[in-house]
């Protein structure tokens, strides 16, 4: 198996996203924002990070790199792809996913260990766990608060579409605390916490987050 | 040459913590009675030629793709010269 990561200007954690890809077990890909060319990959990351310096709005800009084409049309196509953080806000922005992020409510960039429930195992990127299970990862944002209509939330409430929930004080104002959501089809996630960051013990609050990428191995063993 | 201002707004139902930050702020600087802040954006744009109608519809489709996000986002476009 192998998944791609995109690297941006202004990527943070796409070499740890490569990481955590390699210890679940899958090749990680390298992808260039710049290149209409997903190298064959049978999943994408899009990392955390401020892509294009957050100019405009979080990943306003990344939305319309060449790479973005294709990951666009792969997605479309069923293709498991996740955003963590900044790229839960360019799949946003990209409107494959509904809502956006805004800045937090309390103002403050946030960095804590963070428990959040698993409310749909169902997708590509969570299978590996149990529905309603508690993980730990890591949030690190400024501008993480999940905003969208009152009809989309209660759309995505409906459809079981919200991926994660965070657990105990909502820490950046998400509405309904929601910590990620999915597409229709499941293939596409958007995370605003990071589990790239607890895949190993040596660092981090644990290998809770080791999950998502093992799971996309499965459904790719599957499909 | 012709100048056209696009104003983008977060949305009056989307919390706006920056304009918060200004409100907040406004009091301790002895500014008194503001009862809401909001803070946006303004893109002041330089187009070749006049700004006809359909040079007009080109700025509505920036304004609407990269500069708003419609989800958040309310834009207004206007001619200024």
């Amino acid at each position: 198996m192998r998944v791609g990561v995109v690297t941006f200007p202004g990527s943070l954690d796409d070499v740890d996203a490569q990481r955590a890809v390699r210890l679940a077990g899958a090749d990680a890909v390298p992808l260039w924002h710049g290149d209409h060319d997903l190298k064959g990959v049978d999943a994408v990351v899009l990392p955390g990070g401020f892509s294009y310096g957050d100019y405009l709005r979080c990943g306003a800009i990344a939305r319309f790199a060449p790479v973005m084409t294709e990951v666009v049309a792969a997605a479309r196509g069923g293709m498991p792809v996740l955003g963590i953080c900044n790229g839960f806000q360019i799949l946003c922005e990209s409107h494959l996913l509904p809502g956006a992020l805004i800045r937090n409510d309390h103002r403050k960039f946030g960095c804590l260990d963070q428990t959040v429930r698993i409310e749909n195992n169902s997708t590509a990127w969570t299978t590996a766990y149990a529905a309603g299970q508690e993980v730990t990862i890591v949030l690190k944002n400024g501008e993480g608060s999940f905003v969208a209509d009152q009809h989309t939330l209660d759309l995505l409430e409906g459809e079981g579409r919200v991926v994660a929930r965070y657990v105990g004080a909502n820490p950046n104002g998400s509405q309904r605390a929601i910590a990620g959501v999915t597409n229709e089809a499941g293939n596409v996630v958007g995370l605003m916490p990071h589990p790239e960051h607890a895949v190993e013990d040596l660092c981090g609050p644990g290998t809770d987050g080791l999950g998502f990428f093992t799971s996309a191995i499965v459904a790719l063993q599957n499909a | 040459m012709s100048r056209v201002v696009v104003d983008v707004m977060p949305k009056p139902e989307i919390l706006d913590p920056q304009g918060k930050a200004v409100q907040g702020a406004l009091p301790r600087l002895g500014f008194q009675g503001v009862n809401e802040v909001r803070q946006g954006k303004r893109f002041e744009i330089e187009l070749e030629g006049e700004a006809t109608e359909e040079r007009l519809a080109q700025v509505h489709e920036m304004a609407s793709t990269l500069l708003s996000n419609p989800v958040i986002e309310d834009y207004e476009v206007r001619v200024v010269q």
